[in-house]
């Protein structure tokens, strides 16, 4: 589903990602993580063209995200993402923020994107907040919106880059469990977070970046269980500490 | 001090000026906006020699007197072979040089709107003109609403300049009464209550809208 192929990007002089090499499958979920600056948003957002990249290609679904003749827009239409800060639209309610993308890129007619915004919005437990506008909910609900927001697309794959962190510890737990209910229905999920019992409980594979490199890859119960590179082992422990 | 009877002979007159300045200014700072969008986009475009163009643009405007922008056209376009006339040679100076300032406070707004919001409207699809439209524009031109109409204000006290050239605005139909009339004293203070009573309520209002727009954000 997604092919990254030996990625490589650089600001300027200093360089962000080198030979990033990993492959997600269907209805595989992965999580991607490792310390700050180590290039984990980078990479996701290479996924789906937010970010350029000089070397290297990146496939989704078949097509080349890189190549000079893709249609960006197109592309991004099929792949949901979610973000740290939420970024739900703030002059617009949650009905609009939901229909907006539906309307203007699917072309869907008003009735069609509200009937399928509604739907998932009663999937993330919101259903009653509709007409209310973003700043009128706390973070977590926001977090959950913004799912929806993405799934009303039907994307084929998500992207999310640490939907919690920006969160209260209270409200983390109402948005993993939406994202443990998506995996759980099969959605070919990568996700950067540091939430290491989401990672045990739903992940298939584990990523781990350093300074810009992937340094370990693998199936979740090895990366716990012995994780090969000390850096790793390091940042484990560290994270379990508390 | 005032003679309120001048007045009244001339109500006419005065209000048609007023109509022409209120006029002047709707116009001006709708085009001016439109305008000033344009321009305010391809200062920040990616593409250099657009980025340039519209950087030159502003800055000119806003380097030169208003009255020497609207003297330069009324005289300079006849003599490139136009004939427009002193009213609609107005209305184009006074788009073209508020367009110039709105462009620098919507740029302003424009940068004022996070880079996640632009990710999030790119990560679902929408292309760059939507994403405009659709999801920064209206947040940036709602947080510039206060900065713009106060824009708006001094433009409408501008406007009061076209007099040089002959028009009959609120200040150009003032000046008329108030010659023939041989009252300059009462006339002018007239005008100048008549110039507070409009911009001074707005300003009020203002200041309200800025309060009402900080609680909302
Ligand atoms: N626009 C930019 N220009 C220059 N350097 C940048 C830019 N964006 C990110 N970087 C640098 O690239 C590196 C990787 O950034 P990135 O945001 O991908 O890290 P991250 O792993 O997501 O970190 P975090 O856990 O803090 O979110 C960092 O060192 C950062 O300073
Ligand atoms: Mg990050």
């Amino acid at each position: 589903m997604i092919e990254i192929d030996k990625v490589s990007k650089w600001y300027g002089q200093f360089q962000v990602l080198t030979d990033c090499t990993t492959r997600i499958a269907k209805g595989e979920v992965v999580v991607v993580c490792g310390p700050s600056g180590s290039g984990k948003s980078t990479l996701i957002k290479c996924v789906n063209g937010l970010e350029p990249f000089q070397s290297g290609s990146i496939l989704v679904d078949g097509t080349s995200v890189g190549a000079p003749g893709t249609n960006l827009p197109k592309l991004r239409s099929r792949v949901g993402m979610v973000f740290q800060h939420f970024e739900l639209f703030p002059h617009l309610s949650i009905t609009e923020n939901l229909c907006l993308a539906q309307i203007k890129v699917l072309g869907r007619n008003a009735d069609e994107a509200r009937e399928k915004g509604l739907q998932l919005l009663d999937r993330v437990g919101l259903k009653a907040h509709a007409a209310k506008f973003p700043g009128q909910l706390s973070g977590g609900q926001q977090q959950r919106v913004a799912i929806a927001r993405a799934l009303a697309m039907d994307p084929i794959a998500m992207l999310f880059d640490e939907p919690t962190s920006a969160l209260d510890p209270e409200m983390i737990n109402e948005v993993l469990d939406v994202m443990t209910q998506l995996a759980a229905e099969g959605m070919t999920m990568m996700c950067v977070t540091h939430e290491m019992g989401f990672a045990r409980r739903v992940a298939h594979r584990v990523i781990f970046m350093d300074q810009g490199q992937i340094v370990e890859d693998a199936a979740k119960d090895d990366f716990f269980g012995a994780p090969r590179s000390e850096r790793a082992q390091q940042f484990l422990s560290k994270i379990l500490q508390h | 001090m005032i003679d309120l009877q001048l007045v009244l002979d001339n109500r006419e007159l005065l209000t048609e000026g007023m109509l022409y300045s209120l006029q002047l200014t709707a116009f001006a700072t709708l085009g001016g906006i439109v305008l000033g969008c344009l321009l305010a986009l391809a200062r920040l475009s990616a593409f250099k020699p657009l980025s340039l163009l519209s950087a030159a643009y502003v800055n000119l405007f806003r380097s030169v007197p208003l009255v020497l922008v609207i003297f330069w056209f009324y005289f300079l376009i006849p003599y490139f072979g136009f004939q427009i006339g002193p009213d609609k040679s107005v209305f184009i100076t006074f788009t073209l040089f508020e367009a110039a300032y709105f462009s620098e406070i919507i740029r302003a707004g424009i940068q004022s709107i996070s880079r996640g919001q632009l990710a999030a409207a790119y990560a679902l699809g929408l292309t760059y003109p939507q994403t405009m439209r659709y999801v920064i524009l209206p947040q940036a031109l709602r947080n510039m609403l206060p900065v713009m109409l106060t824009q708006t204000v001094v433009l409408f006290q501008d406007t009061s300049l076209v007099t040089i050239i002959g028009i009959k605005d609120f200040m150009g139909s003032t000046s008329v009464v108030a010659s023939n009339n041989g009252a300059m004293t009462e006339m002018y203070t007239f005008a100048a209550i008549a110039y507070f009573c409009v911009c001074f309520p707005i300003s009020m209002l203002l200041k309200r809208l800025h309060k009402r727009i900080a609680v909302i954000r």
